[in-house]
């Protein structure tokens, strides 16, 4: 029957062809499947379409629970290519508010890859953003007829008050870098990007909510994936009450009108910043909707930077207002006692160096020293402490064991505001003279960090902070704007107590000499009818005229407000630290200002500084 | 001999190939309902859906089945030639009563119901060339005989090309292997995969240049490979005389190192000529020794050499200038030489769908790529997608190693054949499914060109499911017979 078996050896070819090709196809699933994430990824993106509702953005209010900051339903104009066809242009154009070339201009940019990567025919794709709910008005009646357009709601800033702009901060839509480092975000999401509205952002922003469609090849719609299961309704974001207490930080910010500096005040028993003024300022209701980008372009290219918060990005020399670190550190080291008296003969004399002072009597004690401000006094003091060979072995080490004072008592360092760009000031310390002077110094050459003078910079939130922290007698909680958080515990660094390394039994002696300042020193007109209030001016010396500052705290017992204030080329502390300070603890203790106080305000809020061409 | 009545082919069926046949038609219903219904709908079994109505043709061929298993076997021999030519004439009249479905005239409606004539010639052409084969002293490899059958495959390859089906005619190409089984010339499959191996390598590296030279690739290759070959052909088939072959590697390879080296350090030059030049010294040579010998193999050798060239130019020709632009546009998408979003596309979503399915799938009913369309033809002859996305890695792996399992069980029952009738009416079904299933899936995961033809068993349809029941209990029928003797 059969006949030819003599290519049956064939059989295994055949069947070895068979094996082979599905060896083949086994491997090429392999790499298809196993190998590669990219196909599942990519069949996700085909067929999912993450509907985002947004969350409303936290509310901001004062630490009387008055509004701030709240927001209001603004709208963005969506388009979808794909639907979007035979529409009368010019209706719409006028509708909207555009020309015919801004039209198509708009189109042409949602299309081009380049600057919208995201870009599909079917999904909607961002026209216009922000419309005001006024102008939707007219939009609505009318969008029936724009075919392929449609209404994405979502919300827009709103400032109760044109203040507080650098505390406040804003939001602009996300850029490319914050989509990269958090990938919460999608474009034309809304990220804080100023002040607490970026510190606290994660607690503002909420979450957003997300439904998860499937999209078939048309890009229909054809139900919820998973029946839902994925899904889930937006958080709206947390509401932050400020520690800053809206009438004062008016105030604040009449009284540095036309002038360029900072005001910062402080309660001390908790590190809640009552207000921080910074000048000049902004009005923060310019930066949102669509001139926001105009309006930050000027500021940007103001020469008198409104952008920059002075109050914790402006860094001076303390000047006078350094004085009670000096007089706490000599006291801790055993430098000097309550009663010690250094000579003052208008200034401080000593090998050829002469460091001029006002006219006082001499010899003189601590706490007149610090309530005439005497220069002289903390130079001795300064002398005394590098030159002590039975303390420290060297002068560098005594320089070590200054900075290390000073670090205590929050300058050198951030100190760490809930504000984003604060910067550190300067605190020398000895590596830092051997780099300038080669090694060769000596404590007459740096003499002048004693009086907050030469390499010391501090911002005004340091002083203001070292005034709470000699109101709390050697501590201070970390200063912050925001009081609390709804639903959220303060982060632990601003509850947590920072104690200095002076003990508590020296501080009396500096307040005792702050009061004696205002007494009959140079602050009397920090006095306050009904409180004793406590005082230090500084003159700092600078290129141009000097900066005038001052800083207090009242009521010397049980303290509720500590005060910096910082008047760029002011001249003498108490031309305008002093009665700045003054009327903001008045403002504060008495929550109004007597009539001849409001007079005062008036004055000085009109009073102006020239600057010429000179800017800081 | 036992009567006709008292055989009863039933205990004689071969219980694998019935086994895998159920298991492959239960996975393939599945994976049309995976692939014809969108989420959350199990109407699996309503007669309006896909699903209905390919449970009904499933219900029919397994009908089918079971009637050609009653028929007596010994009627197929007989009625050979009368099914084939009466199929060739159905195939001749197809193209002038069928609807135009997408450019293609090869569906004949029956009252509610289609079929593809094409599917069911298949059966006839292998009872016809088994018979054929099964003739005394008929032996392959004698030229004459070998013609004869090959007329008998490429008249419905012909016929079907008319009805502008191309995949379907291409199948026909199947029953080559098991010619190759039966005598045919090694040469000749050697000669027709060489030709598909310069196509693709010289069209697929056309582009990419040759280091130091100004020479590309695909070209440098495709003559490399033309040299090796014939050397390879000469110590094949002139075993007694070695030493031409070892001299034509031995100087080939001096010449080709020196062609390289002139245009790496003297002067880059298109190498490709000198490669030429080397092919007509080998062209000359072979038919030197072809008329001091007289032996013919030296002259088909040269042949060879000449028509491998020859092609090589040609494709480039043929393919600009003889296929349709559809045609070359698929064929360069999946040699990769043209980027294009909407011919790629098919291919693409077919393989993000499988590519998706990892290492279990996404589960029944659960493939988003599927349910929501976006695979073409998803059903038919993108079937496997389904499978690939929804049973992941393992499910296709088992479907795969299915096929395997009843291809090399098709060809053990063919080898144990006691007639030459049986064993390639066997290696035809074998020859036709292995076809299938190395296009098919070939296609959807993009190793092979986007040919239009369905997976046995599980692309939806009637002609397909029948077509394959057909050859499968047929040969089961003539096995079963066998016993009886």
């Amino acid at each position: 029957m059969g006949k030819k078996y003599s290519f049956e050896q064939r059989k295994y070819v055949i069947g070895g062809v068979a094996i082979a090709i599905v060896a083949i196809y086994i491997l090429r699933l392999l790499s298809l499947q196993l190998l590669s994430d990219d196909y599942r990824l990519r069949a996700d993106s085909n067929a999912f379409r993450k509907d985002i509702t947004y969350p409303s953005r936290g509310l901001i209010t004062d630490r009387k629970g008055r509004l701030m900051v709240y927001n209001e339903p603004s709208y963005n104009i969506m388009v979808t290519m794909q639907e979007q066809h035979g529409i009368d242009t010019l209706d719409f154009c006028q509708t909207v508010g555009i020309t015919k070339e801004e039209y198509v201009a708009r189109m042409a940019e949602i299309k081009d890859p380049k600057k919208n990567p995201s870009y599909s025919r079917h999904t909607p794709q961002l026209f216009m953003s922000q419309i005001p709910a006024e102008e939707f008005s007219v939009l609505r009646e009318k969008l029936f007829r724009f075919r392929g357009f449609t209404i994405e709601k979502r919300s827009i800033r709103k400032y109760a008050t044109g203040m507080a702009a650098h505390i406040l901060g804003d939001v602009a839509e996300v850029g490319p870098a914050d989509i990269e480092e958090d990938d919460y975000y999608r474009a034309g999401d809304y990220i804080g990007k100023l002040g607490i509205e970026r510190s606290y952002e994660k607690q503002l922003r909420g979450e957003k909510g997300i439904h998860i469609m499937l999209r078939d090849v048309h890009g229909k719609t054809q139900g919820r994936y998973m029946d839902g299961k994925y899904d889930h309704e937006p958080v709206p974001g947390r509401n932050l009450t400020l520690g800053i207490d809206r009438d004062l930080q008016a105030l604040a910010e009449r009284l540095l009108e036309g002038k360029l500096g900072a005001i910062v005040a402080i309660e001390p028993k908790t590190g809640e910043i009552l207000c921080m003024a910074s000048s000049p300022t902004y009005d923060p209701r310019d930066m949102v909707g669509r001139e926001r980008g105009e309006h930050q372009q000027a500021l940007m290219s103001n020469p008198m930077r409104p952008l920059l918060n002075r109050a914790i990005m402006g860094t001076y020399p303390p000047g006078s207002t350094f004085k009670p670190t000096q007089g706490l550190i000599g006291l801790q080291e055993g430098i000097i006692a309550p009663t010690t008296a250094f000579p003052c003969s208008h200034g401080f004399n000593y090998k050829g160096l002469h460091l001029g002072c006002h006219g006082h009597g001499s010899p003189i004690s601590l706490i007149p020293a610090l309530g005439t401000s005497c220069n002289a006094y903390f130079c001795w003091n300064l002398l005394r402490m590098f030159g002590n060979r039975q303390k420290f072995a060297t002068t560098h080490d005594a320089m070590t064991r200054w900075k290390d004072h000073l670090v205590a008592m929050g300058f050198g360092y951030k100190l760490g505001v809930d504000l984003p760009g604060e910067k550190r000031g300067m605190i020398p310390n000895a590596d830092y003279y051997d780099k300038a002077y080669k090694g060769a110094w000596n404590a007459l050459t740096v003499i002048s960090i004693s009086i907050g003078q030469g390499e010391v910079l501090a911002t005004p939130l340091q002083i203001a902070n070292l005034c709470a922290t000699i109101a709390n007698r050697g501590w201070y909680y970390t200063p912050h704007v925001v009081k609390a958080i709804q639903g959220e515990r303060l982060a632990p660094e601003y509850t947590t107590k920072h104690k200095t390394a002076v003990d508590a039994r020296y501080y009396p002696y500096i307040i005792a000499g702050m009061r004696r300042a205002v007494l009959s020193g140079t602050c009397t007109d920090a006095r306050i009818p009904g409180y004793e209030v406590c005082g230090k001016t500084g003159t700092a010396q600078n290129r141009g005229q000097d900066h005038s500052a001052f800083m207090g705290f009242a009521p010397m017992d049980n303290p509720r407000i500590a005060v910096a204030v910082y008047v760029e080329n002011g001249g003498f502390g108490a031309h305008y630290g002093v009665p700045l300070g003054q009327l903001i603890m008045e403002q504060y203790l008495n929550g109004h200002l007597s009539s001849w106080s409001e007079a005062k305000a008036r004055t000085f809020q009109n009073r102006r500084i020239s600057y010429g061409s000179y800017a800081r | 001999m036992q009567s006709r009545s008292n055989f009863n082919p039933l205990p004689h069926v071969d219980g694998v190939v019935i086994a895998l046949f159920v298991v492959l038609l239960v996975c393939g219903w599945l994976s049309v309902c995976g692939a014809s219904h969108e989420f959350g709908d199990t109407d699996f079994f309503s007669w309006g859906s896909r699903t209905g109505k390919q449970l009904a043709w499933i219900g029919l061929s397994v009908a089918l089945g079971a009637t050609i298993l009653m028929l007596d076997d010994r009627y197929l021999d007989t009625f050979a030639d009368f099914f084939y030519w009466t199929m060739m004439l159905v195939l001749l009249v197809t193209p002038f009563i069928a609807h135009d479905i997408k450019g293609s005239r090869s569906w004949i409606s029956l009252g509610p119901v289609s079929l593809q004539p094409a599917e069911f010639a298949k059966c006839a052409t292998a009872l016809a060339v088994a018979k054929l084969i099964n003739q005394y002293d008929f032996s392959l490899d004698k030229r004459d005989n070998l013609l004869r059958a090959a007329g008998m495959v490429l008249l419905p390859f012909a016929l079907i090309v008319l009805q502008k089906e191309t995949g379907s005619a291409l199948v026909y190409l199947a029953f080559f292997l098991m010619f190759y089984r039966e005598g045919m010339p090694g040469c000749i499959l050697f000669v027709a995969l060489s030709a598909v191996i310069y196509f693709v390598v010289g069209i697929r590296y056309s582009l990419t240049p040759l280091p130091l030279t100004t020479s590309d690739v695909g070209e440098f290759t495709v003559l490399l490979l033309i040299w090796l070959f014939t050397v390879g052909m000469l110590r094949i088939y002139c075993p007694k005389e070695p030493e031409h072959a070892r001299r034509l590697l031995l100087i080939g390879a001096l010449w080709h190192i020196g062609l390289y080296l002139v245009s790496a350090f003297i002067v880059p030059f298109d190498i490709a000529w000198g490669q030429l030049l080397w092919l007509l010294f080998v062209v000359c040579y072979l038919a030197f020794f072809w008329l001091g010998t007289r032996l013919q193999r030296y002259l088909l050798i040269a042949l060879f050499a000449m028509g491998s060239a020859t092609f090589l130019y040609l494709s480039d020709y043929g393919l600009n200038h003889v296929l349709k632009p559809y045609q070359r546009d698929r064929i360069c998408v999946l040699l990769g030489t043209v980027e294009d979003r909407d011919l790629g596309y098919n291919v693409n979503q077919s393989k993000i769908a499988i590519g998706s399915g990892g290492l279990m799938g996404k589960g029944f009913m659960k493939g988003t790529q599927t349910k929501l369309n976006y695979v073409p033809e998803q059903d038919t002859d993108f079937i496997f997608c389904t499978v690939g996305e929804e049973e992941g890695f393992v499910g296709s792996t088992v479907v795969l190693l299915l096929f395997l399992g009843l291809i090399l069980r098709l060809l053990y029952l063919a080898e144990r054949q006691p007639t030459t009738f049986g064993r390639v009416f066997g290696y035809c079904v074998l020859s036709i499914l292995l076809f299938h299933v190395f296009i098919n899936i070939g296609m959807v995961t993009g190793l092979a060109p986007v040919i239009g033809i369905p997976l046995p068993f599980f692309s939806y349809g009637g002609s397909s499911l029948w077509g394959f029941t057909l050859l499968l209990f047929t040969f089961l029928r003539i096995d079963a017979g066998s016993k009886r003797r």
